[in-house]
């Protein structure tokens, strides 16, 4: 064990260091965000100066000269001293409930900005917590217009933009530092909020309440995009699944209908329908499988669809012990589905 | 120091005892590799020419001991959509399931055999589509709908409605009238 603490600290740093501005509450990427990183500041500088003062009282004592206590110290009666002891002790409880009530003051203020983004005709999205996985849909009064994506939430950059929320089984909480602070998923509760990024780029989330035995690989992406690159992707995400075009594929969804895929799975276009797992209709477009735990290549998914409970033990998702010539042509129709 | 050595032994005693209860239940998250030779021996019928066949093989004892697969079998009746036809057990479309009366047998390779294969007039075959491991809890759960599990691995009290307690569980009573008598012909 005692050989493992090095790499584990440095697989931590390196870690930290490969989601800077990814993953960090210290990077905003929007004005939520920013708010809440301004409160952190705040607070940290007021608990600095508390923490640098507590030492340099110590260090004071330290220095001072003692007496030996070999002999009994003699009781000094010093009124003096006695009124600089109450004057001390009565200014550091003062400065002490004025510091938190600062901090309370400041914590609903903050609160209430990062409540405050509006807009009229947002982007509005229904996050919906699953163990383990975050069902994300663009809802319209339109059927055919309602996206249904998994696990990868694209908004446009700049714009206020609704999250709706609600979980499907037990408490989750959505997280992504670097845009908003936590927000918890009630089930059969529904809940909104607005975030914004500014910046585009690729952040992550987690989720933050305990759900479960793979609640720490429950992530999810929040990507923010030009609006042209988002209405690209929203119309592409409309379509149904593209139709095979060579056997291996047309085999491949085969397959996919005839085995325990079709139980869980939904992919538009095709006879598989069923919404307990994510909606597969256009899962190359993704980045990440499996709740952000394995890139988006043919080895990662074929390895998750053989044995996903080797790599998330727990998750809901059964082994298919397929044949290997039935998995490629799985893996080469999976792969179409951008 | 007298009186100090039956309290100690008590706490020795509680203490071997609370750790019996560690390890209760070790849940099978990665099942071994499907082996349904079961099929081929479960009968569905008391008739057969000639003498009985052997008995089939007994079915894995895992799924019916450990509350975790009974849980998860509930959790996969819903959503595999039993519950569309059989509703929470107390059947509709489908049969009722919380009940004593089982057309195709109540042995779990004869529940397994049912869901795998299908039966006529609309229940499904689910071949191919359930993981095997994934039938056996559905297996159990539904046995456990009619009191057929020890009490210690199926819910003691549904998250359903029910109307009544499955029938097993009631106890044996003859039929009164409201009045306690049934009222006397004249």
């Amino acid at each position: 064990m005692a050989s493992a603490a090095p790499q584990v600290l440095t697989s931590w740093i390196y870690a930290i260091w490969a989601l800077q501005g990814r993953h960090s509450a210290l990077h905003a990427a929007g004005p939520d965000a920013s708010n809440i990183e301004w409160l952190f500041w705040v607070i940290f500088f007021i608990i600095l100066a508390a923490f640098i003062l507590v030492i340099l009282g110590f260090a004071r004592a330290a220095a001072r000269t003692y007496t030996s206590a070999r002999e009994m110290l003699p009781i000094v009666h010093d009124k003096e001293g006695d009124r600089r002891a109450v004057w001390a002790v009565g200014s550091a409880i003062t400065v002490t409930v004025l510091a938190l009530f600062a901090v309370l003051v400041l914590s609903v203020i903050t609160g209430k900005k990062v409540e405050g983004l509006t807009s009229k005709n947002p982007v509005t999205i229904q996050v919906t917590g699953h163990q383990w996985w975050w069902e994300v849909i663009y809802p319209n009064a339109q059927a055919d217009q309602t996206v249904t994506t998994a696990n990868e939430i694209h908004v446009p950059v700049g714009k206020p933009v609704v999250i709706l929320t609600n979980s499907a089984d037990v408490i989750h909480s959505f997280w992504a530092p670097s845009v908003h602070g936590k927000r918890d998923l009630l089930p059969g509760y529904s809940s909104a909020f607005w975030i914004q990024i500014d910046q585009p780029g690729r952040y992550r989330g987690q989720c933050a309440e305990f759900c479960g035995m793979q609640h720490a690989h429950m992530g999810f992406s929040v990507i923010a995009e030009s609006d042209s690159e988002f209405a690209a992707w929203k119309a592409q995400q409309l379509k149904p699944a593209p139709e095979p075009t060579n056997a291996d594929a047309a085999r491949g969804r085969e397959v996919f209908l005839t085995h325990a895929c079709v139980m869980c799975h939904t992919i538009r276009g095709t006879d598989a329908g069923s919404r307990i797992g994510p909606d597969l209709t256009h899962l190359a477009s993704r980045q990440m499988i499996a709740a952000e735990t394995l890139p988006n290549t043919r080895g990662a998914l074929a390895g998750w669809i053989i044995d996903p409970q080797r790599i998330k033990p727990g998750n809901h998702m059964a082994p298919n012990p397929l044949q290997p010539d039935d998995l490629q042509a799985l893996l080469t129709y999976l792969q179409t589905l951008q | 120091m007298r009186i100090l050595k039956p309290i100690s032994l008590a706490v020795l005693i509680t203490c071997l005892i609370a750790l019996l209860s560690c390890q209760r239940e070790e849940r099978i998250l990665r099942p071994s590799p499907p082996a349904s030779e079961i099929l081929n021996s479960v009968q569905v019928s008391g008739l057969n020419p000639g003498a009985n066949s052997v008995a089939s093989p007994p079915p894995p004892k895992y799924y019916e001991e450990s509350a975790y697969s009974v849980s998860e079998g509930q959790r996969l009746f819903n959503q595999y959509n039993c519950v569309g036809c059989h509703a929470n057990g107390g059947g509709g479309i489908g049969p009722p399931l919380m009940d004593n009366n089982w057309i195709y047998g109540s042995e779990p390779g004869n529940i397994f055999a049912t869901i795998v294969q299908g039966r006529p007039n609309g229940m499904p075959s689910f071949r191919n589509r359930i993981p095997e491991y994934q039938v056996w809890e559905i297996v159990s759960y539904v046995r456990s709908l009619s009191g057929l599990l020890p009490k210690d691995v199926a819910p003691a009290r549904s998250d359903q409605l029910y109307v009544k307690p499955p029938e097993q569980s009631m106890p044996n009573q003859t039929p009164t009238g409201i009045t306690g008598q049934p009222e006397a012909k004249q």
